[in-house]
């Protein structure tokens, strides 16, 4: 081969199907991971529009007979079908968009790199964590379209309490989940061991724990957490795959068994899960408000033990979920107790980022705007979580709007936003191209009205006594509820901008620089060229000074 | 073309594209389809159906046979350096991390009936429900017959205590370098193995013969029963794992692998047998003795 002299030897991609269908490339298996997350995020997105349409109004908007819900046919036209519809939905975001994107996506890209190692410890392994993840994808949406009892679909929550999730949906539209979140957590297990081998066996010569970028720490500590918390779950649905199918008594009282039990296991996951989510988003954000205030991050040690502290007590608090199944008094004080204390490592975290930007010599280009609403979002999210806490309060906040819009202040606005800033800081390094500063900031503008205007009136409504999950309510509900739908109405106004702002770098194909950032971006990615060779650290590199 | 690639100036192990990823995936994607039709019926096919999972579940166990023959390969090849084995280390006491809190759900469960089987009494008493009320007031629950910990499960966990000593005499004959000792260590360990499965399932068939847990008159106790099995039945499942994991490790013994210096196949399974004997131990000392 003539051109093998001037081919960079490194860098031999293999064809088409090989590279993107058999991948052993982090990088590779990353890009995918992050296609995905978009793609999914696409179908999810969507089934919150099918919500906040039916309830711009009240009474019965789509879910009805010949509405044009019933020629979508994505999911069933009646109640049921909106039930389904908000449980898909959660289901989707949870385990199909935040945790891909996060973990899966960034993760895979950028962990080997920023801790200067040529691939993932597992690179085979890896690759089985993006399939299993798809193939579970698979099985969700095989769930939608076929019997769940009630009607087309599950719709008995994410959480899918018994007994609606035994007797109530015999279908087999719920086996279907239960398999989907099974291979949905292989697919994590599995991943959180080759995150936690990665980091722990193969940072480069200096890299010590001490030295390394926070959002390594991030995913190394949230890898910890899915790996404890995840075979929970699977043993909490296997037994409820059981009481549907092999007649046992785990959850049905008339046999001994309890269905609050099942909260507990579902919710001893469930909280680290939510810790899951935000964890690799406060290392990313991290790293962002310290590239664009060009300073080293404020108290770098407290930052990452925070974020262990956070990741331990995310475990000793999951009853703070349940205050209404009739605990004791003295188990709801201690976990009103355990619950406060997480404000203690979260308050370090955001008072570090102000603390990082104060005095810094900040540029406020995409990715810094997308850091900037993270943290004035998740405190918002995070100040509504302590009023939750109270197991007092909680008894009238309990399952209404107020709800709602506190956990999609932390998710939906903080772990998103997150995904979105990373997203346009690494855009370069990953694609090659330039994105367009104008769309990028117009994208986050649009977006931070939208997703404000839909979630900022929901606490209101929750205040007021709206539950959630319902598909319809009463007239006095209705202004807020129309203030909201409108607010969704922008959001995907500027999900277009995102699409267009896609299109826009994919045609015009500026060249992307080494680091576009300057002096403030100052980990090991920025040193390689971008995007960087497909394998990288053939000689691994020597970390000398702190670096954070 | 491979020539034209430089030789990495570090000692990882990049591994080549594979197609088992996609292939076990896909498997296991039909195997559960095939299970929701097996016990549900779907897309116009009975319930009752099997040959679905049972195609799906012969690609899963192709997989696992392929990819783990290609790691053999590749250690033989001399790809798992030093540093590449204290990852494989990791790997595997992780895995088995994740395996440990699997079972603390159903401890958890267990515990939760056994130590709280009189809050279950604090229902409604109207109805069918006030029976249940009355079979949770006691410890055994009304109709069930709990097993004599000192027969047959007394047994079992010998043989299982036996099985970690003879695992134990064949890692430290092989890295003696004494190959004929490993063998026999091993083989007795795998008998022992499938004496232990053979003892449980004979237990099993004596408490369904016998209906100690599902009979008339502990209807309102099936709960007992329903962690009985899960528990001790994942357990047995492990123990089966396990007993290939060693199967494997005899086999590469008697095809000449396993070196005193580089044996990690064995360690890792050994590894995992202490796992799944610690449980049985659990579940001994828990399930058949103190709420026995």
């Amino acid at each position: 081969m003539a051109t093998a002299a001037i081919h960079d030897p490194h860098d031999h991609k293999p064809g088409f199907f090989t590279r993107w269908f058999l991948s052993t490339n982090h990088k590779d298996i990353g890009l995918l991971y992050l296609m995905f997350a978009i793609f999914t995020g696409l179908i999810g997105g969507a089934l919150s529009g099918l919500i906040r349409w039916e309830l711009a109004e009240p009474g019965i908007q789509i879910f009805k007979e010949g509405s044009f819900v019933q020629y979508l046919g994505l999911v069933e036209a009646s109640k049921h079908g909106y039930n389904a519809t908000v449980t898909a939905h959660a289901l989707i975001m949870v385990f199909f968009v935040v945790m891909p994107a996060t973990m899966g996506g960034f993760g895979n890209y950028f962990i080997p790199i920023m801790i200067g190692a040529p691939d993932m410890a597992f690179p085979r392994l890896n690759n089985i964590s993006f399939w299993l993840i798809f193939f579970a994808f698979v099985l969700l949406i095989l769930s939608m379209f076929v019997d769940g009892g009630p009607g087309r679909g599950f719709g008995g929550g994410w959480t899918s309490y018994p007994p609606l999730s035994t007797m109530g949906h015999a279908g087999p539209s719920f086996d279907l989940a239960i398999f989907s979140l099974h291979v949905a957590g292989a697919s994590s297990i599995l991943g959180a061991i080759n995150f936690i081998t990665t980091i722990f066996n193969m940072r480069a010569p200096g890299m010590t724990l001490h030295r390394m970028p926070l959002f390594a720490w991030g995913v190394l500590i949230t890898a910890f957490l899915l790996l404890i918390s995840l075979p929970v779950l699977a043993g909490a649905i296997t037994m409820l795959l059981s009481d549907r199918n092999f007649g046992t008594s785990f959850f049905d009282p008339a046999g001994g068994g309890d269905p609050v039990m099942y909260q507990h296991l579902f919710w001893f996951f469930g909280h680290p899960e939510v810790y899951i989510m935000i964890l690799p988003g406060f290392g990313m954000i991290s790293h962002i408000v310290s590239t664009f205030s060009k300073k080293p991050i404020f108290g770098y040690l407290a930052m990452a033990y925070a974020m262990v502290a956070i990741g331990f007590i995310g475990f000793i608090v999951w009853a703070h979920h349940m205050y209404t199944v009739g605990m004791s008094v003295n188990l709801r004080a201690y976990f009103v107790a355990a619950t406060m204390i997480i404000a203690v490592p979260t308050g370090v975290k955001i008072f570090s980022w102000i603390a990082t930007m104060w005095g810094g010599s900040i540029s406020f280009k995409t990715p810094m705007l997308w850091a900037m609403g993270f943290i004035f979002l998740f405190t918002v999210g995070g100040v509504t979580g302590v009023v939750l806490s109270n197991a007092g309060i909680d008894y009238s906040l309990h399952d209404t709007y107020y709800v709602v819009a506190h956990f999609h202040y932390v998710l939906s606005l903080g772990a998103i936003f997150s995904i979105f800033a990373a997203f346009y800081y690494w855009y370069e390094k990953m694609f090659g191209v330039k994105y367009n500063e104008f769309l990028g900031q117009a994208h986050f503008w649009i977006m931070f009205i939208g997703v404000n205007l839909i979630f900022f009136p929901q606490h209101f409504l929750g205040l007021q006594g709206m539950p959630r999950r319902y598909v319809d309510y009463p007239e006095a509900y209705t202004y807020w509820n129309y203030v909201s739908s409108v607010g969704y109405v922008i959001t995907i106004v500027g999900v277009g901008v995102f699409l267009v702002m896609l299109l826009e770098s994919a045609i015009r194909r500026r060249k992307a620089e080494a680091n576009p950032w300057g002096e403030g971006a100052t980990t090991l990615e920025w040193t390689l060229s971008s995007p960087p060779p497909h394998h990288q650290f053939n000689e691994l590199p020597v970390v000398k000074a702190d670096n954070h | 073309m491979a020539d034209a690639h430089a030789k990495p100036q570090h000692d990882y192990h990049l591994v080549d594209p594979s197609p088992w990823p996609l292939v076990g995936s896909f498997s296991a994607c039909v195997m559960f389809v095939g299970a929701v039709v097996w016990m549900k019926g779907l897309f116009g096919l009975e319930a009752g159906t099997k040959w679905l999972f049972f195609v799906g579940l012969a690609g899963v166990l192709f997989t696992m046979f392929s990819w783990w023959s290609d790691v053999v390969k590749e250690s033989r090849k001399g790809d798992h350096t030093p540093v590449v084995g204290i990852g494989l280390r990791y790997g595997m006491v992780l895995f088995i991390a994740s395996e440990v809190m699997f079972f603390v759900s159903f401890f958890w469960m267990f515990f939760d009936m056994a130590i709280f089987n009189e809050s279950r009494a604090i229902i409604p008493e109207i109805g069918n429900w006030m029976d249940t009320a009355a079979a949770w007031k006691t410890w055994p629950p009304t109709g069930v017959e709990l097993l004599d910990p000192w027969t047959l499960p007394l047994m079992n966990t010998v043989i299982l205590l036996l099985s970690g000593t003879t695992l134990t005499w064949a890692h430290h004959a092989i890295v003696a370098g004494d190959r004929k000792g490993a063998k026999l260590g091993l083989l007795i360990t795998v008998l022992l193995g499938v004496l232990f499965t053979a003892v449980q399932a004979y237990e099993y068939y004596h408490i369904l013969h016998a209906h100690l847990f599902f009979s008339e008159e502990a209807a309102q106790a099936k709960l007992y029963g329903s962690i009985f099995f899960m528990t001790t039945g994942f357990h047995g499942f492990h123990v089966l794992i396990g007993t290939i994991f060693l199967a494997v490790c005899l086999m590469r013994m008697y095809a000449g692998q396993m070196s005193p210096q580089k044996h990690f196949g064995l360690e890792a399974a050994a590894w995992y047998w202490h796992f799944v004997d610690v449980v049985w131990l659990f579940l001994f000392v828990f399930m058949y003795v103190v709420f026995g």
